[in-house]
């Protein structure tokens, strides 16, 4: 952005204001590498650097921890245990004082943080880590959920139980029913550019910690809490990440917190970067889930009844289980009106990684469950599953309670479905891939079109809630900065297009800035699609609260009514003459009129009563729907996807660039966690697929061969959001849902499309292959 | 053999800069020497094993006195590998005025960054296609976006400014181009036929000056490490930590990079890069193009040596089951001597093959199929591209006039502890019709020569079965053309 240009004072219309195609604010140094990450600041000298020693079994007490050799080892300032913590060795997001900074007695997955190397360089700490000695007395370990009774098992958090009607009974009257089990895998996030903090001591107990993070002021609280120290002794801050998924929402705190315990204890700057292995192996991911089912319908594949079991490995510790279970049964339903629903939690208490938020937060892996339900009734009536998905889509004034009592007032999801069957022509496509499978031996073609209904706010209600920070300084430049953090997702350039917009002042007067716990406190997390939505508001209400001041300034000054003062382009006209706003500003200046405002919000309508499963928890709902087609080798279960249409609606979009990028990359990593992403486990608990070249997440070469993307121009949203709009985080990555569906019709294809193929997730070419090898087998039984 | 000259610094130029480095550490990389001692912090590090390509930079190299520029890994490229080259990184790309290279532009306007950490990556991998191929299709854009990996886009914007690339300006007026006769002098000046040492005893770094000196200082020091692309060594430093000193860099050695062709039988030198050896092999057995352009990205690619890959007697290598299908042969070195075998007979048990010690692979002779004989292979993976190999499997079936199965030979990797030919599978087959029926007949063999394992990329279960039906797929596309054999990225829906 040109700093010095001159705003145009003629202008018709600002430059970069709201539901304009802007790119992104740091684009262009994206491109030319200088877009500084945390591992590129300069560092003061004798700066120290960190690596974390994790433990070798999946279940154990320590018997023995020698650390001589590696205090010994070359380089080596410090090596810190548990003990060394000075306030609370624990860093619970949710206070239940289960997850230790380091451990001190019980290890409780393979992977899991013991001590910690302080070294002059970041090698020297990596090849300490190796000279520790550990002796343990392992105990058993619950590595897989397969064996466990979900009514039986020990749990990391309380569950929850979802009802409306008696699902029981209707199932039990139903003229017909089945019940199933799904496996559905987890996914790591892969965020490009790993963990990582950087703690600089202070004065006092004072320390800043740069730390790549969705959540500042939770890594304040935790830093604070595992120092002993107030609050306001701690500062975080982070202009970027590379990346974050929710990956960055809570797992980002243990690497800030010893950071910190470094810094304040030597009194010197220490980074901790762990390196590729050392994070997939240490920090949680999406949970997987096991999810039984029972349903009752009728030969026409209504849908009567239907009950769920929804259990989770968590891993060792509560961390965001609670929550992320209690979304996936708030999407237990996706786009359909169950007439009975029971629906309960089981949040699995594991020897593996505590899992964690990931983009969509156990929604995905609520609205999957429903789908299976979709598949196993089609196949049952022996009807195309878009069928049975029309079906049973919630209606617009009747038939649509969710399972947890909130009435569907924006429901689009039957209009998204039409338009989208019509532009990717599903009909005459079925017809012609059952031609193809007709007459092809070996490669056999299948199709699918999925709907997506995703709750926005947190459902903690207290979450929604934002601060913003807006000076206008006397050149009439605007310095922004809010609660909400950029990973990618354009959070920045469109919370300034809101700014701007406010002032009707071109963007590049907007500087955004970093995010800092210093500025704008109390913030919540960057997550549940919140972003602009809370934050944009946020900063609206500031720019709001500068401008009326500015307003009641120039009536007073030129003593002309307020309602003839009017925010024009760069310029503000007050009665018959326009002054530039810069000038504006300079004179409020003058006449000692405050230019600095904090602004705030909290989202109107939502609540939520936990234990009686009612409320009203989301203050709206986004729709989308994809269609894919794919092809698969049924001698190997190898596949491609040969197109994908997809229609998603975001309201009245802040930047439909930004949005069509969430929308195709979230798609994208949803197709990626239903296919080639797998998580595997070897027998002694040990993840082994820690690095790109056993975990395999999307390639330019995976996207579908066609790929039409279109944002629903018709879309607005009925609530009092920002301009209108909605948020597009996190629900595209549900549309990779139709890839599944897509792959399971072709595999359905070997049997005449008489069974349903009961694929799970992820379906990498071998379950695909051993699906295909299942239904033959059936076939040819029956 | 008279020593040649030493010579006990590294000179390379880096960006605009010529650089003569005195000390660095045989294991020290690119990517560390970049971001840590020239806060050049541009380039990433996002896995540190040449898979996410966000370290991605451009090496430029003499190659038969053609400059050339290749896309690598930096975080596995080793300083001791880059005597004598130009490495190009993305600070480098900006004009004098500031201005974005038509690359980058490109990018900001079409949305192709959205947390921009891969971006640099893929700024410099869509840079050297662009150098090669202005105007590039979509297949060629995606393989040359094999090796880098991106999160948060899908790719779609990224696919979108590639396309674009040429409309903001002529690769006649890069930065590269114009300084390009300059740095090919350059270069040629600091080509001094000098070895290279660094370091004392065990600590040392060296580059041979050419075939002759490596042979020489492998018979005297036969437990240094050989180091030539590093696609793998790099992983024993950054993932393992392991010493490789003393260390001998091999890399574009003179002597070691030829390719030859006579009577009939490829001849490539041990420190040929896939790049160089797939483009001619290929070319003469065009079915391996598929399986040379799904092994790594380009970076690994411009890197890898097919003479490491045998060398170092993976289980999962790719280019040995289907050379050892064609019949090739292997020839390894010891000082002056010389000794041919059969490549099978190189691998001996799981890491372990027959090299003796102070021996190197020399060069692989591959002998081309007739006319007449039908050769596949065929690589099954979890994700389609720059993924390592579940199961592979390599067919070469020489039919008699009576249509009966003259000779096959038939290998796999993945399936045991070495790459290694289905003798049982084979017999079976031999002297019979090729048809389904013997086909089937002949699978039972298979238990015979292959108890495969489960691990993370495929169960013992899925890769025999897998392993069986590459045969019913080799049958299929020898027999039958009428339908389709395999998924294909190309064909359209």
């Amino acid at each position: 952005m040109n700093r010095h240009a001159a705003p145009d004072l003629k202008a018709s219309k600002i430059s970069g204001g709201v539901a304009t195609d802007q790119r992104h604010d740091s684009a262009h140094k994206h491109v030319s590498g200088q877009a500084l990450y945390i591992d590129d600041m300069p560092e003061p000298a004798g700066t120290l650097h960190g690596c974390l020693g994790l433990s070798t079994v999946a279940h154990g007490t320590i018997r023995n921890m020698d650390l001589s050799a590696v205090r010994a080892a070359p380089g080596v300032v410090d090596v810190l245990t548990g003990h060394d913590v000075p306030g609370v060795n624990d860093i619970s997001p949710t206070g239940r004082h289960d997850e230790p900074v380091l451990t001190t007695d019980t290890v409780q997955f393979f992977g899991q943080p013991i001590f910690c190397v302080i070294a002059a360089t970041r090698e020297q700490a990596r090849r300490a880590c190796r000279f520790a000695r550990v002796e343990y007395d392992e105990l058993p370990a619950v590595i897989d959920v397969a064996g466990l009774d979900p009514a039986a098992a020990k749990l990391v958090t309380p569950p929850l139980t979802l009802k409306r009607g008696d699902a029981a009974a209707e199932i039990a009257r139903a003229p017909r029913r089945l019940k199933g089990r799904m496996r559905l895998g987890g996914q790591d996030h892969f965020y490009l550019e790993g963990q990582i903090a950087f703690a600089i001591p202070g004065e006092d107990h004072d320390v800043t910690v740069h730390a790549s993070t969705q959540h500042p002021s939770e890594v304040q609280h935790m830093v604070a809490h595992a120092l002993g120290v107030p609050s306001h002794a701690v500062t975080v801050e982070i202009r970027r990440m590379g990346g974050g998924f929710g990956g960055k929402e809570t797992q980002g705190n243990q690497f800030a917190a010893l950071a910190a315990i470094a810094a304040k204890k030597l009194n010197r700057a220490v980074k901790i970067r762990p390196d590729r292995d050392d994070d997939m192996t240490a920090t949680g991911k999406r949970h997987d889930f096991m999810i039984d089912y029972e349903v009752g319908f009728d030969d026409d594949g209504n849908i009567l009844g239907v009950d769920y079991v929804y259990a989770a490995r968590c891993g060792f510790s509560a961390d965001l289980s609670g929550p992320v279970t209690d979304r996936a049964l708030f999407h237990c339903d996706n786009a359909y009106f169950w007439p009975a629903i029971r629906a309960v939690s089981a949040p699995l208490y594991t020897n593996t990684v505590s899992n964690t938020a990931f983009r969509g937060f156990g929604g995905p892996q609520g609205m999957i469950g429903a789908e299976r339900v979709i598949e196993e009734v089609a196949f049952a009536t022996g009807r195309d599953p878009l069928e049975i998905r029309k079906r049973n889509f919630y209606g617009d004034t009747e038939r649509n309670v969710t399972p947890y009592h909130q009435t569907v007032e924006d429901n689009v999801i039957q209009r998204v479905v039409s338009e989208l069957e019509e532009s990717a022509d599903y009909a005459q496509r079925r017809r012609e891939i059952d031609a193809f499978n007709a007459n092809s031996r070996i490669i056999k073609r299948g199709l699918a079109l999925t709907p997506v209904k995703f709750g926005i706010s947190f459902t903690a209600t207290h979450f929604n809630q934002a601060g913003a920070l807006v000076h206008v300084y006397t050149d009439g430049s605007v310095h922004l900065n809010h609660g909400g953090t950029e990973m990618g997702q354009g959070l920045y350039v469109k919370v300034a297009q809101v700014v701007a917009e406010e002032f009707q002042i071109d963007l590049d007067r907007v500087k955004i800035t970093a995010t800092t716990t210093g500025k704008v406190p109390n913030t919540s997390a960057t997550a549940a699609s919140s972003g602009a939505d809370l934050n944009g508001m946020a900063a609206k209400a500031a720019a709001r609260t500068i401008r009326d001041r500015l307003t009641d300034f120039a009536a007073e000054k030129y003593q002309v009514p307020r309602e003839q003062i009017e925010f024009l382009p760069n310029r503000v006209r007050v009665g018959n003459q326009e002054i530039g706003f810069a000038e504006l500003v300079g004179q409020a200046y003058m006449a000692r009129i405050q230019l600095s405002a904090a602004g705030f919000y909290k989202t109107p309508k939502i609540h939520w009563n936990r234990d009686k499963g009612e409320g009203h928890p989301f203050y709206y709902f986004a729709y989308g729907a994809s269609c894919s087609e794919v092809s698969i080798d049924t001698l190997t279960g190898e596949y491609v996807v040969e197109r994908t249409d997809i229609l998603h609606e975001t309201g009245r979009s802040l930047n439909r660039a930004i949005d069509l990028g969430q929308v195709e990359g979230g798609f994208i990593q949803g197709m990626g966690w239903l296919t080639t992403e797998e998580l595997w486990w070897d027998d002694k608990g040990r993840l082994r697929t820690f690095a790109p070249s056993t975990y395999k997440i999307p390639l330019a070469s995976d996207r579908p061969k066609i790929f039409n993307v279109t944002l629903a121009d018709w879309s607005e949203n009925r609530e009092d959001t920002v301009h209108r709009s909605k948020a597009v985080g996190e629900p595209p990555l549900m549309l990779g849902m139709s890839v599944l569906h897509a792959l399971s019709d072709a595999v359905a294809s070997v049997a005449g499309h008489r069974i349903c193929p009961r694929l799970d997730a992820p379906a990498t070419p071998e379950r695909v292959l051993m699906a295909v090898e299942r239904l033959r087998r059936e076939a040819a039984a029956r | 053999m008279a020593e040649p000259k030493t010579r006990k610094e590294l000179r390379f130029i880096l960006n605009g800069e010529d650089v003569a480095l005195p000390s660095v550490a045989p294991d020290e990389t690119l990517l560390d020497f970049l971001r840590l001692r020239r806060a050049l912090r541009g380039t990433k590090e996002g896995c540190a094993e040449g898979d996410c390509g966000a370290c991605t930079v451009l090496v430029g190299r003499l190659s038969a006195g053609r400059l050339v520029y290749e896309s690598v890994n930096a975080c596995i490229r080793f300083m001791g590998s880059l005597d004598r080259c130009h490495v190009v990184t993305i600070e480098h790309l900006r004009g004098t005025d500031g201005a974005l290279h038509p690359v980058q532009q490109a990018m900001v306007d079409f949305h192709g960054s959205q947390c921009g950490f891969c971006t640099p990556g893929f700024v410099m991998s869509l840079y050297a296609l662009w150098m090669r191929s202005p105007d590039p299709s979509d297949a060629e854009i995606e393989k040359a976006l094999q090796g880098n990996l991106c999160r948060c886009t899908g790719y779609e914007a990224i696919m979108r400014a590639a396309r674009a690339i040429s409309r903001y300006g002529s690769a006649a007026r890069d930065p590269l181009a114009a300084e390009r006769e300059a740095v090919a002098q350059r270069l040629a000046t600091l080509a001094d036929g000098a070895r290279v040492e660094i370091g004392e005893g065990d600590d040392r770094l060296v580059v041979p000056a050419d075939a002759d000196d490596f042979a020489g200082i492998l018979e005297d020091n036969p437990d240094a490490t050989v180091v030539a692309g590093s696609t793998d060594v790099g992983l024993w430093v950054t993932k393992h930590m392991r010493r490789i000193a003393p260390a001998v860099f091999i890399g574009n050695l003179p002597g070691l990079c030829n390719i030859s062709e006579q009577n009939g039988i490829i001849g490539i030198g041990a420190g040929v890069t896939y790049t160089d050896a797939f483009s001619v092999l290929s070319q003469h057995v065009p079915a391996l193009g598929p399986l040379f352009d799904r092994i790594g990205g380009d970076q690994v690619r411009n890197m890898g040596t097919i003479g490491g890959n045998i060398a170092n007697g993976s289980t999962i290598g790719d280019t040995p089951p289907p050379l050892i299908a064609l019949g090739a042969s292997l020839t390894l070195r010891r000082g002056a001597e010389r000794r041919t075998i059969p490549l099978e007979e190189f691998f001996i048990a799981y890491g372990k093959q027959d090299r003796r010690p102070g021996e190197f692979v020399e060069a692989v002779h591959v002998p081309l199929p007739a006319a007449s004989a039908r050769f596949a292979v065929y690589k099954v993976t979890k994700r389609r591209d720059e993924d390592i190999t579940a199961v592979l499997g390599a067919f070469h079936l020489d039919l008699a006039g009576d249509g009966t199965v003259g000779a096959v030979r038939i290998a796999y990797g993945g399936m045991a502890a070495t790459p290694k030919r289905a003798g049982a599978v084979e017999a079976a087959l031999t002297g019979r019709p090729w048809t389904e029926e013997t086909v089937e007949s002949a699978i039972a063999a298979y238990e015979a020569d292959f108890q495969p394992l489960t691990d993370m990329r495929a169960s013992a279960e899925y890769r025999a079965l897998a392993a069986r039906n590459l045969l019913r797929r080799f049958l299929a596309e020898t027999t039958d053309a009428s339908t389709p054999v395999q998924v294909s990225r190309s064909a359209a829906a």
